[in-house]
């Protein structure tokens, strides 16, 4: 399959500075392919910079080179937080960095998602995956709530449902930094009235969001990405895990109170800059 | 050093055995087919693996290592022979090597060994388990030749066991199953997949078995060469027509139309990658590939251009 769709101009020039070991097809040997990233990036150039005109707060927290894992709330739907991120990283670093999505594992099992996905870096959400792209020193998206987070209603979405320990644990083992980040509108953007688990698997996904005008089509509404300062975790990943969760749990209240911080600055109330304590 | 490969009537093999008289070693073969074109020098036996005539020649010739190459890989053959050769044969190879005094074997198995599935990781390590028997039951005896051979390293002290998982292998001579895959004007493919193929030239195929003879390495190891690549990379690099078929028209297609009747779980194998961490084998022997993958495609497209219709 080969793309002969568009490629922006800003984009083709980015995806230059890209320091990802391309070969000279411009493929990695992740399969990360130029080929790909181009078009796909164009697409969700318009809808960073139009569409949900995102706001994107604290990106200096984020390093331009070496292992990092972004870790954020699950926010709409459909992987929009996943995908604006991505963006976010692409369009705002200098040089740009490929944030690389942990996937679901039915994603790699659909038709044209599963190439789509793996070319534009992001592989099955599994921990020998994470672990070789922290090793060849890449950056990895993580949203530790999984699919209950993408299941939120629309009145449950700025709360953060359980958070599973994997990602902390790894990023010990990994010494890892956590950038922490909170992703707001989504919810908004993707109203969920009902999860449609049967619907769901027809078409062999977990569920299939439903909204008043019942496809998961976004509303074009405002989104904000706010990242926080790098955590740093001491250990080995072979701790108890009591001493686990106690990391998650920091990390998880920091992205309760990015959240705060981000509701109020919507609401036009005035906020201090920071949430470290 | 006397070098004894079983299964070395085959393309690899006649590739092997020129190497290693190159570079000074008595090479002894044996081959149930008649080995065509053997290099001059070549000590040639024409005898089944499992027979008495091939303990014979471990009695006489007693060499110093075993390259053991003698299995039957293609899905075509799915017989009781097959299952006999792969798992017969190798035992027969480790237990001729324990009784003849051998110094070293290699084991040269593949790295479809690890299965292909929608939730496998890319870049296996060795320690994995086998995963793709569920789907693709017929592999069952390369595996368990495998794990056979694996079982040496504690089963038989007296000698070092090698036990390497190599990539597909791409080069002029078409040898292996990605050639042949790769054979025709048009390469059948599931549409809406694009698995990543992991292979290397069969000159650095040769490579790491030379390597592998010279230094020993005690255990099991992948072995790969440059990164891997999509399948729709290689198809189109290697000068053939992709026609991307749907999964459910594809499987009734097997058989038909020219297509090889092959087991369903074969067609995992060209949904999902197999790919592999040769960083172990690297470390252990310095090997080092010497074409890379657009070279490797190269010299496929070269020795076998797109047929003409």
């Amino acid at each position: 399959m080969r793309f002969s769709l568009p490629v922006d101009t800003e984009v083709r020039e980015r995806l230059e500075r890209l320091e990802i070991p391309f070969n000279t097809y411009g493929v990695d040997p992740y399969g990360v392919s130029k080929a790909y990233l181009g078009p796909v990036l164009t697409a969700l150039k318009f809808f960073f910079k139009h569409y949900f005109s995102v706001d994107s707060y604290g990106i200096e927290h984020v390093s331009p080179r070496g292992r990092v894992m972004l870790v954020g709330n699950h926010s709409g739907g459909v992987a929009v937080d996943g995908a604006m991120v991505h963006a976010s990283q692409f369009f705002e670093m200098n040089p740009p960095r490929l944030a690389q999505g942990m996937a679901e594992k039915f994603l790699n099992k659909i038709p044209f998602a599963s190439p789509v996905a793996n070319r534009c870096g992001h592989l099955t959400g599994l921990p020998e995956h994470a672990e070789r792209l922290l090793a060849d020193e890449r950056m990895i998206i993580v949203f530790p709530e999984g699919a209950r987070g993408t299941a939120k209603l629309y009145r449950d979405r700025y709360s953060l449902v359980h958070f599973g320990s994997g990602f902390a644990r790894l990023a010990m083992k990994m010494k890892t930094p956590i950038v922490p980040f909170a992703f707001l509108g989504g919810g908004e953007a993707i109203p969920t009235i009902s999860n449609a688990v049967s619907v769901g698997k027809m078409f062999g996904v977990p569920y299939v969001p439903v909204t008043p005008w019942l496809v998961a089509l976004p509303l074009p509404v405002k989104l904000e990405i706010h990242y926080s300062e790098p955590m740093f975790f001491e250990g080995t990943g072979a701790e108890d895990d009591d001493v686990v969760s106690a990391n998650v749990e920091k990390v998880k209240q920091r992205i309760a109170a990015l959240i705060d911080l981000g509701r109020k600055r919507r609401t036009g109330e005035h906020v201090v800059a920071s949430v470290v304590p | 050093m006397r070098v004894l490969v079983p299964g070395i009537a085959g393309r690899l093999g006649k590739l092997l055995a020129t190497r290693l008289l190159e570079k000074g070693h008595d090479v002894i073969g044996i081959d149930r087919r008649p080995f065509r074109e053997a290099p001059a020098g070549v000590s040639m036996f024409e005898v089944d693996i499992r027979k008495r005539g091939a303990e014979d020649v471990f009695r006489k010739v007693r060499p110093h290592a075993v390259i053991h190459m003698a299995t039957v890989t293609h899905l075509i053959m799915q017989s009781e022979d097959r299952y006999r050769i792969n798992l017969g044969g190798t035992r027969a190879v480790f237990e001729h090597s324990s009784t003849y005094g051998v110094e070293h074997v290699t084991f040269v198995g593949r790295h479809t060994y690890y299965g292909a599935a929608a939730d496998s990781p890319l870049f296996h390590n060795e320690d994995e388990p086998p995963m793709g028997l569920a789907s693709f039951p017929e592999l069952a005896d390369l595996v368990a030749a495998d794990l056979y051979a694996g079982s040496a390293l504690w089963r038989y002290p007296s000698f070092v066991t090698s036990v390497l998982r190599m990539v597909y292998t791409l080069g002029p001579t078409g040898h292996g199953t990605l050639a042949t895959f790769l054979r025709g004007r048009r390469v059948p493919t599931l549409l809406g997949f694009d698995p990543l193929f992991h292979f290397m030239h069969e000159h650095d195929v040769v490579n790491a078995l030379v390597t592998t003879l010279d230094q020993r390495p005690r255990g099991v190891f992948n072995v790969a060469g440059p990164q891997p690549v999509p399948l729709s990379m290689v198809i189109r690099e290697t000068g053939r027509t992709n026609v991307p078929i749907p999964g459910f028209v594809f499987s009734n297609m097997l058989g038909r139309f020219g297509l090889p009747k092959l087991p369903a779980g074969a067609l995992a194998h060209i949904k999902y990658p197999v790919t592999v961490d040769g960083g172990a084998f690297r470390k252990a022997t310095g090997f080092a590939h010497t074409i890379d993958e657009m070279g490797a495609m190269r010299a496929y497209r070269k020795a076998f251009p797109r047929p003409s219709s």
